[in-house]
């Protein structure tokens, strides 16, 4: 495995190369916000901001999406379906979180039967990590064994003084690196010392999160699923829940969806668009809603993540820890809370 | 205030012991300093757990929609612990028979105003592990990961409470408070005259920026305690205007504009709706809007300033402007 480096104020010119055969997402602000969007000339990557709002799953697994459009002209109808994603893009400045948030996607899009637009997005899509330079108070990948300092993706990379130091981990990575040519240069032994540098000194950040001693313990594929569905710790848990979609929406694993119909005045639109279990419609059926109160929809969200999503895919938890819930619930309720209270050996 | 969050706990763990309330809805400490959750508090001993910090921005008046309506239990007399902003909104849900009042005990706490932990971090702080008040009373020192550093209060306040209404509790029962009303802080209307100040199309542009980051998690308008429908219209899967998607169509704005429109003279401007936003789009200003619109055009009003009272926009009279007065004004 080769690394390679590039000064960080030489980025744009790797967006830029890029950017003339493929799409560029990085983190782009708007409005004092960040969230992931289009490379143009002008952007420049920020590597002190940690999270995207709405992390990095939205660029394979958009908010919202038209999937067909009914159009009536005369005595017949037309119905055409959107395409497929059909042109290579690239995602970078993801974090490891995110990153292994994107294989929670996967286990469930992936899986027979696939989904069409999604598969079409991974494959379409490489990812090119960046190891997170300053972790919040609130990051807790550690719990999932989520490694931080290895963030994955198709290429992987480091941040060490101004220089940003790549391996490629897969064929598109090394592709990437061949379009790119000389923008980026071969490292050397003195580089790889930097890059040890720092990950030496973010492990000690690890070791230091207020989070590092969270743990799995009591849920997972092996946690008794009725006894934890029955706690009676879930009503005051969930008691000043709002019932809006914050967590749901900034979370990087949840992949409930609606598909729902618009009526724009010239065609109906078809569209698919994320749901919220948090929601008093979420699974709404004819009889009516299944969880009919707000403790019923809190207590889903949790067993999903903690119990529900392990039991399906081989014990994997749907939470990565990236702690979006946990700055942005307006009620201050989130995942590390559930797990104090309910986790452990009980 | 750390010294009239001891006295808080205290006095309401002596109602609870002696009958005269059963539950207390307060804020409970969290994992942070900061994260302050708002709790319903049914032991004594719970109350342990409470917590009146800087960081206790959230307005508990909303809660007392569901914890003021008895449900099977013989008798209930909830303590609700208020700020001084707080009781605006209370009063606004008194006044729409949203509340029991008999059933409410209010403890009203005074409030040396509230900071916003996003803004900290705006100040370039990261991995934020502890808070000191400073004994100037006007700086905060922030412990983090990466070493220490120091704030200037007024520099990280929540958006409400850079623009305070004042110290006074507008309803109460009992006051613990060491605050003395000095009335409103700033000049709340100064954005919004901003905003009036720009062109149609700079207006638009700046709009268009704010509302396209929305996610539409509607935590503004769950937050908000003039959004008290039981069934509102965006859920509403029979009303053909529901939606879950967020569009960077106009049909986004709409959502923010119709749902100012909606709690127009009866929006306490309590500031949640901007607090909550994750995104951080300053909804605050929609409602700053539409109060000082209420003010030029029918004399001072302030929503929640008593229970009871009669809006301008719900009563006619005869020197009731005139709608031509909106075209006159040039769009503004």
């Amino acid at each position: 495995m080769s690394l390679k480096k590039i000064a960080l104020n030489e980025l744009n010119k790797l967006f830029a190369a890029l950017s003339l055969t493929k799409k560029v997402y990085l983190p782009v602000e708007k409005a004092g916000q960040y969230d992931y969007a289009p490379w143009e000339a002008g952007v420049e990557y920020r590597p002190e901001v940690l999270h995207t709002v709405k992390s990095a799953k939205s660029v394979f697994f958009p908010q919202s999406e038209d999937l067909v459009r009914y159009r009536r002209s005369g005595l017949s109808l037309n119905i055409e379906c959107e395409a497929p994603e059909d042109e290579d893009f690239v995602i970078f400045g993801v974090h490891a979180c995110d990153v292994k948030g994107f294989e929670v996607l996967d286990r469930v899009f992936l899986s027979d039967p696939a989904d069409t637009y999604y598969k079409a997005r991974r494959e379409h899509g490489a990812v090119i990590s960046v190891m997170c330079g300053r972790p919040e108070e609130t990051c807790f990948c550690g719990t999932f064994g989520i490694d931080a300092e290895k963030p994955g993706g198709d290429i992987q990379s480091w941040i060490s003084g101004e220089t940003l130091y790549m391996e490629a981990l897969t064929a598109k990575g090394e592709e990437i690196f061949s379009q790119l040519g000389g923008i980026v240069a071969d490292a050397g032994e003195d580089d790889a010392k930097a890059v040890e540098e720092t990950l030496s000194g973010h492990r000690e950040i690890m070791k230091k999160l207020p989070l590092s001693s969270l743990t799995t313990e009591g849920f997972g594929r092996d946690a008794d699923l009725l006894g934890l569905f029955n706690r009676p710790e879930w009503k005051e848990l969930s008691a000043s829940c709002l019932g809006c979609g914050t967590c749901t929406y900034v979370c990087p694993t949840c992949q409930c969806y609606d598909i729902r119909e618009y009526n724009t005045g010239k065609d109906i639109r078809r569209f698919r668009v994320w749901d919220s279990c948090m929601y008093s419609d979420f699974t709404m059926m004819a009889h009516g809603s299944p969880r009919p109160d707000q403790m019923q929809r809190f207590r889903q969200r949790f067993m999903h993540k903690l119990k529900y999503y392990p039991d399906n895919y081989d014990g994997a938890f749907s939470c990565v820890g990236c702690g979006r819930c946990l700055q942005k619930c307006p009620v201050s309720l989130n995942i590390a809370k559930v797990m104090k209270k309910l986790g452990g050996a009980k | 205030m750390q010294g009239i969050s001891a006295k808080i706990i205290s006095r309401a763990k002596e109602l609870m012991r002696d009958g005269t309330v059963n539950k207390v809805v307060g804020w409970k400490a969290g994992e942070f300093f900061y994260d302050c959750e708002p709790y319903v508090f049914e032991t004594e001993e719970s109350l342990d757990g409470l917590v009146y910090n800087r960081f206790c921005a959230a307005n508990l008046s909303k809660y007392m929609i569901k914890n003021s309506i008895a449900t099977g239990e013989d008798s209930l007399k909830v303590l609700v612990l208020l700020k001084p902003c707080d009781t605006y909104s209370f009063n606004q849900l008194l006044t729409e028979h949203r509340i029991v009042r008999e059933n409410v005990y209010i403890l009203g706490v005074g409030c040396e105003g509230m900071c916003d932990i996003d803004r900290i971090r705006e100040n370039g702080f990261k991995g934020i592990t502890g808070i000191g008040e400073n004994a100037d009373g006007k700086t905060l020192t922030v412990r983090t990961l990466y070493g220490d550093g120091e704030v200037v209060i007024d520099d990280v306040l929540v958006n409400k409470c850079e623009f305070c209404k004042g110290k006074a509790h507008k309803i109460y029962d009992e006051l613990i408070s060491d605050n003395e009303d000095e009335g409103p802080r700033g000049d709340r209307f100064a954005g919004v005259r901003d905003i009036e100040a720009m062109s149609p199309g700079e207006r638009f542009a700046f709009w268009k920026g704010e509302l396209s980051k929305c996610i539409r998690c509607n935590a503004c308008r769950n937050a908000c305690p003039a959004c008290s429908c039981r069934k509102c219209v965006f859920d509403n899967n029979a009303s053909g205007i529901a939606s879950k998607a967020n569009t960077d169509s106009f049909e986004e704005k709409m959502f923010h504009i119709i749902r100012a429109f909606h709690v127009a003279g009866r929006c306490t401007d309590c500031g949640e709706c901007s607090r909550v936003c994750p995104q951080g789009i300053p909804l605050h200003l929609f409602n700053r809007k539409y109060i000082k619109d209420i003010n030029e055009f029918y004399g001072d009003y302030a929503a929640g300033e008593e229970a009871g009272q009669r809006g301008p926009l719900i009563s006619y009279t005869e020197g009731d402007i005139e709608p031509a007065a909106v075209s006159d004004k040039g769009g503004k």
